[in-house]
């Protein structure tokens, strides 16, 4: 059947139809949508992990167990993977194991650009890229093939354009029977247990397995040189190829779905019949030089850029000024002067929790060592309510180290609960037995609202929306060793502070759990109420404008002792959550008590 | 077929997606190799959303690049200014004549550019602008979140070789069943805008 799918849903069908029964992930754009999608299907087991290194070895142990399975991340994720791929890559498994990581070319939400591919060179691991979503349904079995065929884990690379792009998919729709026994867990120490010893044994047998995966890579259907006029001959693979083929729809193309190890003889071969040899890739020249250590003469990262992602008019426009193209070939196009306008960042929204949290923070002149999460959001003006931030759970250990090293100011540490439990637990553990005055706010909006309201330890819900038991954060953070523990409504300006004050006071670790629900969440939205401004009370001040809500407005009213625009809500942004209220000093915004009095009076 | 690309523009929140969705759909429909593209994430946030659609006889790149769409539907009118560029000369920008401040304008930090200016920038790049109504005439339906679907309906005209059962019946996989009939009549709201002007 045809089905017009995302890459990431098209991942998601090539792994139930393969018969994965095991998969596991933490949620990361570009990625998420491949395990919201396979959840659902029966048969299969599938759940969110607290982080990508657990996740990583749920899938590893399924495989050792003899089972076909799954691990799924962004590109991030599998720094936090990393040793977990590492053993993998030494020990190989029972049965089929796929890891599908999805690069993020140009950070549309990520922190960095790294490319993956290095990491299948670094650890001996096959690297598959798909060019659309066909190709991402395929290879998810054609991964799992390769993966028992030569024992070794297989890594399905996506980049954000292709999990983001939707093309149509012929699937079969069908998934192979289950098993109706249970196998037996097969014992094999020397291959398994990763002591010296053993290890020492295993890594000859993990390079011979490479040069095996080479000769297959001739073979592999997936790598095909397309001949059409040998002037030009492009190597490129992923959804770089879409763009090679739109703008050299007559050049000779080595379309590579298998970019590590590469194919050596077919590389060779396809570079003799062609005048003049391009690699087109995105990220880094990994081809490039893969093709360069064969002694061919190659060209790649001097004409298509290295930073961001490509498309078609930037190969287009670097191939022109390399001379592969006439300047005819430029797509005529208007730039119009359109002066400085203003810009539409991604922010906090409206009646989020975080934000009057973050606002009084910033207004007791701590530092603010901040983590991965909506939150991250309130370093933008405004609020300007966040001071650094590097990596899921870097927070606390950055706050820690802040906090040993001494500055002027006190400092805090402010991350949510689902990237707590991703990578915080163990670095609050260090402020509590390494002993540091961190105060860690644990922003609990019961979700991880980020990636778009998954699941995670603290929900009682898991993937497959199955009641569990909620781990509970001031217990777990008593047990961890700190003492001085609060909970506060995020919402209650008044206590957040107090809580605040009262850990600044002391020289020891602290944690202040913010605790409020997602205002987006369909409980919460229930109860929103919008605010009003009594325009009479206000006098254009501009404190409300401090905390960054988009409800809150310049109104057309200009306040004749100020000369300054007084304030309006906007009904219908404004969900009630009363932080402007609050941080109003002459009382001109009314609180949803106020309202309900004014009506009662009406 | 001549291949045939959309941009579609807006602020999270305006159903960008939804259009891009219903605008793929009528494409395979009518017998295309379709391609859509999306970026999620970040863009959920109040932030500007865009989407591509790109309709021919085999599809490359889902992407779109400066002077490469045939037609942009703006569901906002800054963000019509933002992404005019991908627009061809000569191609049919269709924009909801709305504003949505973005926080640096409502604080009071930056303007709004004015219509006049808008308008001046969008018909240095295509004579073919048309300013829709879309949100107005969803209001006046009774439901704001249709705008989109105006849009579509305005859209529609452009696209004459697609019978208008096409977009009706994508529209309707796509919404919920309660609210089919009121889609159905901004569909056809904003296509009549279009009889005469276009």
């Amino acid at each position: 059947m045809k089905r017009f799918l995302s890459g990431n849903e098209a991942v998601a069908w090539g792994a139930w139809e393969s018969g994965v029964l095991v998969a596991a992930a933490y949620p990361g754009t570009p990625s998420t949508e491949i395990l919201e999608t396979l959840a659902p299907m029966p048969n299969v087991y599938a759940e969110w992990s607290p982080n990508e290194k657990v996740a990583l070895d749920v899938a590893i142990g399924a495989a050792y167990a003899g089972s076909r399975a799954m691990a799924v991340m962004k590109h991030v994720g599998l720094n936090v993977a990393a040793d977990s791929f590492f053993y993998a890559a030494m020990t190989g498994m029972e049965a089929g194991l796929v890891i599908v990581n999805a690069d993020d070319p140009f950070m549309h939400s990520s922190q960095n650009e790294q490319d993956n591919r290095r990491y299948c060179k670094f650890a001996r691991v096959p690297c598959l890229e798909p060019t659309d979503s066909q190709d991402a349904h395929d290879l998810v079995g054609v991964a799992l093939n390769i993966s028992e065929q030569f024992d070794t884990p297989v890594m399905l690379r996506l980049t954000t354009r292709l999990s983001h792009s939707s093309s149509v998919v012929d699937l079969e729709g069908v998934r192979p029977a289950p098993r109706t026994e249970k196998p037996t867990y097969r014992i094999d120490t020397t291959k398994y247990v990763m002591v010296p010893g053993n290890a020492r044994r295993r890594h000859p047998i993990v390079e011979e397995r490479l040069a095996k995966i080479r000769e297959f890579a001739e073979i592999f259907s997936y790598n095909r040189p397309e001949l059409r006029k040998l002037s030009l001959g492009i190597v490129s693979s992923g959804v770089a190829y879409q763009y090679a083929r739109e703008v050299f729809p007559e050049a000779s193309i080595l379309r590579l779905g298998m970019t590590y190890p590469v194919p050596v003889r077919m590389i060779r071969d396809f570079a003799a019949r062609v005048d003049r040899l391009i690699v087109i890739e995105e990220l880094d020249p990994f081809l490039e030089e893969e093709i360069r250590l064969l002694g061919i003469p190659v060209e790649g990262k001097t004409i298509f850029p290295l930073c961001g992602e490509l498309d078609q008019s930037i190969v287009r426009e670097s191939a022109i000024r390399a001379g592969l193209l006439p300047a005819s070939a430029q797509t005529p196009a208007v730039h119009p002067d359109k002066g400085e306008l203003p810009p539409r960042p991604p922010i906090l929204c409206p009646g989020c929790p975080h934000r009057g949290v973050l606002h009084v923070a910033n207004k007791l002149g701590l530092v603010i060592n901040g983590d991965i999460g909506c939150y991250t959001l309130a370093f933008l003006p405004p609020l300007g309510a966040l001071h650094s931030c590097g990596c899921m759970g870097a927070s606390i250990g950055v706050a820690h180290g802040v906090a040993k090293a001494g500055v002027t100011q006190r400092n805090v540490a402010v991350l949510g609960d689902s990237t707590f439990f991703h990578t915080g637990l163990p670095a609050l553990l260090n402020v509590a037995y390494n002993h540091s005055n961190t105060i860690t706010i644990i922003l609990d909006n019961r979700t991880t609202a980020m990636t778009g309201h998954q699941q995670n330890p603290g929900t009682g819900r898991t993937l497959q929306n199955a009641e569990t038991t909620p781990a509970e954060l001031e217990p777990l953070v008593r047990a961890l060793g700190i003492r001085r523990v609060h909970t506060v409504d995020s919402y209650d300006l008044k206590a957040v502070e107090s809580a605040l004050k009262n850990c600044l006071e002391v020289d020891e670790p602290a944690v202040i759990i913010s605790r409020r629900e997602c205002a987006l969440m369909p409980e919460a939205r229930k109860r929103w109420v919008p605010l009003r401004v009594n325009a009479d009370r206000c006098n254009g001040c501009g404190l409300c404008f401090r905390v960054g809500c988009p409800a809150v407005v310049r109104s057309d009213q200009i306040d004749s002792k100020t000369g300054k625009a007084k304030a309006r809500i906007d009904s219908q942004l404004c969900t009630g959550c009363e932080v402007c209220a609050q941080v109003c000093a002459r009382k001109a915004i009314l609180f949803r008590a106020q309202l309900a009095e004014e009506e009662g009076v009406e | 077929m001549t291949a045939i690309s959309f941009v579609l523009a807006g602020v999270g929140g305006q159903g960008t997606i939804l259009a891009s969705d219903v605008l793929a759909a009528v494409g395979l429909a009518a017998g295309h190799d379709v391609k859509k593209s999306e970026v999620h994430g970040m863009a959920q946030r109040g932030g500007s959303v865009t989407t591509y659609v790109r309709w021919a006889d085999t599809v490359y790149s889902p992407l779109i690049g400066p002077g490469e769409a045939d037609f942009m539907l703006s569901f906002e009118k800054l963000e019509a200014l933002r992404y005019v560029d991908l627009v061809r000369p000569g191609g049919t920008v269709l924009v909801n004549n709305y504003a949505i401040s973005p926080l640096s304008v409502s604080s009071g930090n930056d303007s709004y550019p004015l219509d006049e200016r808008i308008k001046a920038v969008l018909g240095a790049v295509t004579e073919h602008v048309f300013l829709v109504p879309a949100t107005a005439l969803a209001e006046g339906l009774g439901n704001v979140r249709v705008n989109n679907v105006v849009l579509l309906g305005a859209l529609s005209y452009f696209l004459s070789d697609v019978p208008v059962n096409a977009w009706v019946q994508a529209l309707r996989e796509r919404v919920p069943a309660r609210f089919a009939e009121l889609n159905e009549r901004a569909f056809l709201l904003g296509r009549d805008q279009m009889s005469g002007k276009a």
